[in-house]
């Protein structure tokens, strides 16, 4: 009976030693999306990216199988903040992808310099400095920012579309912030006008935009509008009910897939706006219409299209993916094989070659795109140019890109 | 209603002219054409228009939402936190019946009664267990929305809804309000979309409403008789606990209605329950926990401070709603029609 017992106590120790022992062998992977507040769709479609990449390689990479976490956080930084400690410190993760909206992106990489053992990459944040300005050195960004996003937008309103003046209705925080300021560059230097005061920054989550509506100047001869997700959908709804007539100029999340995808009323008054951004819907090119393919065959309740928030996910999670076989999965000595092998790669993703340049922040194709409608009633944003390799100073030197100034509400001025 | 304003001319005289010169100068500025000087003082008329009108017809949509909420504190002392949940949960099951169906109507009704009978299932099934226990009330409808907004994710995900309200209530009309006269003497009118105008129309019918229920009805002088003291009420030998499920189905299916009624002048999406639960929770704060009209007035009052600060200073808008709140509790906080 006494060994009895011993028996059963040894088959239970070794029962649950079992996974504990194999679980040390696996490596583990946070994802942070944000799956609260206005930006929900976005981050859902931001999570089905990094399990597309997974599935690619069948949760296994540099021989270890990857366990993934997720975090959620409502696109504050706080939140942001909140939910990567818990995947850090708790959860133990060897590394994070993640977040997704540009101001807790901006947090994420100062959290980023107190855990110098685990190594950060990006999801789809896209604020200037989380790069630009005292980068961390574990933090690396396989997906372009808003800035980059704009190539090519503003010489194309004022030169093909011949807007002049445009008013400006954006969020009010890091990422429009990048985002205005990549498309009122190059339209400014050409000549064209912006007012301090034809801008109108609106706090996230905002509902009720016809009081801005009604605000807007009527002697512009467009709108620049950079709002995401739900904020967007409201927007358009609202400018369409107050008969608003001018032309509208969108930032790369205000009409893409979570946006022309969301549920109701179709917003075909958009059709014709021009924007730019990391993907194309409609782009003709084998790579996008495998992934696009792939995209619709996991997630049948996604985006008729994947967004570029899925886009990017994937080309992190993908990036990590490539690292870690390139490495064989070793992650000992503070991960610094791992993170040079990140350092150095070059790789195909859906939409062209990618690398990261000094700062660890991308270098890829952008896609000056147009609103479309589908063949069945969906609206798509069709390809008219594909800008290559754009970088994160646009072409100028670093130092000459830092003269510019850090992007904000009232840069560039061009009055 | 005639005899209250006369009371109060007659004790605020100079209160009551005050208010009146605030409206005279409100109507004046509606309705003149606005001369040089002020255009180059407060931007274009068409912009201040617009405000005022977005403003009142927030004010209605938040006071359908806030009506529940103060209805129920009001009889029972239970602050609902799962009311925001209410309001979405009759948001989604409104777009549901009216995207299967194509009637919108249809979907606003069936809002209201499935909210109501939800609101009827937690008064039975929780808060009758714990009647008397405030704090255990509220923690417990705090743990429910949590749980309902998690369960809404999972069953409508993330993505935006919008309805489509028949045509006739989409668009825009004009107002018999002029804009600015151009040069060559044709004076341009003000658009304003009809949708707000009908939530306007709305909130006014379901104010009235609400004020002939509780006034002028049977059941209605029961329920203020419950919320002047319970005890009586139940010692004269009314069934208190049917009052309280009656309350609690008008509330809960009020917010329901709301949810139809936001959700196609706005939006629905994840995180509007709170959105929602916090602005009744300002616009009671600031009109007076459990009064109606209290109610009302703070609706229009928080409507008007939020449009306002979003066309006039946007950076800051949402400072001025907690400044007003914080205005009120300092100087009377029971709040503009609370009483003691």
């Amino acid at each position: 009976m006494g060994k009895l017992k011993h028996l059963l106590a040894a088959t239970v120790a070794l029962s649950l030693a079992g996974p504990a022992v194999a679980a040390a062998e696996d490596i583990k992977m946070g994802a942070l999306a944000t799956l609260e507040g206005a930006f929900t769709a976005l981050g859902e479609d931001g999570l089905r990216g990094v399990k597309l990449a997974l599935e690619e390689f069948d949760y296994m990479a540099g021989g270890k199988k990857i366990e993934l976490i997720t975090g959620s956080s409502d696109a504050s930084p706080d939140s942001a903040i909140r939910a990567v400690r818990k995947l850090v410190e708790q959860d133990k993760v060897q590394l994070v992808i993640g977040p997704l909206s540009g101001s807790e992106g901006l947090a994420v990489k100062d959290y980023a310099k107190t855990q110098p053992n685990v190594t950060f990459l990006n999801g789809s944040s896209a604020a200037q400095d989380t790069t630009l300005r005292s980068p961390a050195e574990n933090f690396f960004r396989f997906n372009t920012e808003g800035a980059q996003w704009m190539a090519g937008l503003g010489e194309y309103a004022y030169n093909e579309k011949g807007y002049r003046n445009v008013a400006v209705l954006a969020e009010d925080y890091s990422f429009p912030y990048t985002q205005v300021f990549g498309f009122l560059e190059p339209f400014c230097r050409l000549g064209g006008k912006s007012a301090i005061d034809a801008r109108f920054w609106v706090p996230i989550g905002n509902k009720d935009y016809s009081s801005v509506i009604a605000a807007l100047p009527d002697d512009v001869d467009a709108i620049f509008v950079a709002l995401g997700g739900a904020d967007a959908v409201n927007f358009l709804t609202q400018y369409e009910q107050s008969g608003g007539d001018l032309p509208l100029i969108g930032g790369s999340i205000t009409v893409d897939q979570s946006v022309l995808g969301s549920k109701g009323k179709a917003r075909s008054f958009v059709v014709g706006t021009p924007s730019a951004g990391p993907v194309s819907d409609t782009w003709d090119d084998p790579r996008w219409k495998e992934f696009v393919g792939a995209y619709q065959k996991a997630f049948p309740d996604g985006f008729p299209s994947p967004s570029l928030f899925a886009h990017a996910y994937y080309v992190n999670t993908k990036a990590a993916l490539l690292a870690l076989n390139e490495v064989n999965g070793d992650l000992s000595d503070g991960e610094k094989k791992f993170r040079e092998a990140l350092s150095k790669l070059s790789f195909e993703t859906p939409t062209g070659m990618v690398s990261v340049d000094e700062r660890r922040n991308a270098i890829a194709d952008i896609f000056l795109t147009e609103v479309s409608e589908g063949p069945d009633g969906n609206l798509l944003n069709k390809t008219i140019k594909v800008i290559p390799q754009v970088n994160q100073t646009l072409g100028v030197s670093y130092d000459k890109f830092l003269e510019y100034g850090q992007v904000g509400r009232e840069n560039p001025t061009c009055g | 209603m005639a005899r209250v304003m006369r009371n109060f001319v007659e004790r605020h005289t100079f209160w009551a002219i005050v208010l009146l010169l605030v409206v005279a100068l409100f109507l004046l500025m509606i309705f003149a054409v606005w001369p040089d000087w002020l255009v180059e003082a407060m931007g274009r008329k068409k912009t201040f228009v617009n405000t005022l009108l977005n403003g009142i017809t927030l004010g209605g949509l938040y006071f359908l939402v806030a009506s529940g909420f103060t209805l129920i504190f009001g009889l029972m002392r239970n602050v609902n936190l799962a009311h925001g949940s209410m309001y979405l949960l009759g948001a989604y099951i409104g777009y549901e019946v009216a995207d299967r169906t194509g009637n919108w109507f249809l979907g606003l009704a069936v809002a209201f009664v499935a909210v109501a009978l939800s609101g009827i299932l937690l008064q039975v099934l929780i808060f009758r267990r714990m009647a008397d226990d405030d704090l255990r009330q509220t923690l417990v409808t705090i743990g429910i929305s949590i749980i309902a907004a998690d369960a809404m994710l999972a069953i409508w995900t993330g993505t935006t809804y919008q309805f489509s309200p028949p045509d006739w209530l989409f668009g825009a009309t004009t107002l018999p309000v002029v804009s600015v006269v151009k040069s060559s003497g044709a004076a341009v009118y003000i658009k304003y979309p009809v949708f707000r105008l009908v939530v306007l129309a709305i909130a006014v019918a379901v104010g009235i409403g609400l004020w002939v229920f509780l006034n002028r009805t049977r059941i209605g002088m029961m329920i203020r008789a419950g919320v002047n003291d319970r005890e009586m009420l139940s010692a004269s030998g009314v069934n208190v606990q049917l009052v309280f499920v009656l309350v609690f189905a008008i509330g809960a299916g009020l917010a329901g209605f709301a949810g139809v009624i936001g959700g196609t002048a706005l939006s629905v999406a994840p995180g509007e329950d709170i959105r929602y639960l916090l602005a009744s929770l300002v616009v009671v704060i600031v009109g007076g926990l459990g009064s109606i009209s209290g109610a009302a007035i703070g609706a229009l009052i928080i409507g008007l401070a939020e449009q306002f600060g979003l066309a006039y200073f946007p950076t800051y808008g949402v400072v001025l709603t907690f400044l007003i709140m914080v205005v009120v509790l300092a100087v009377r906080p029971q709040g503009l029609m609370g009483g003691r």
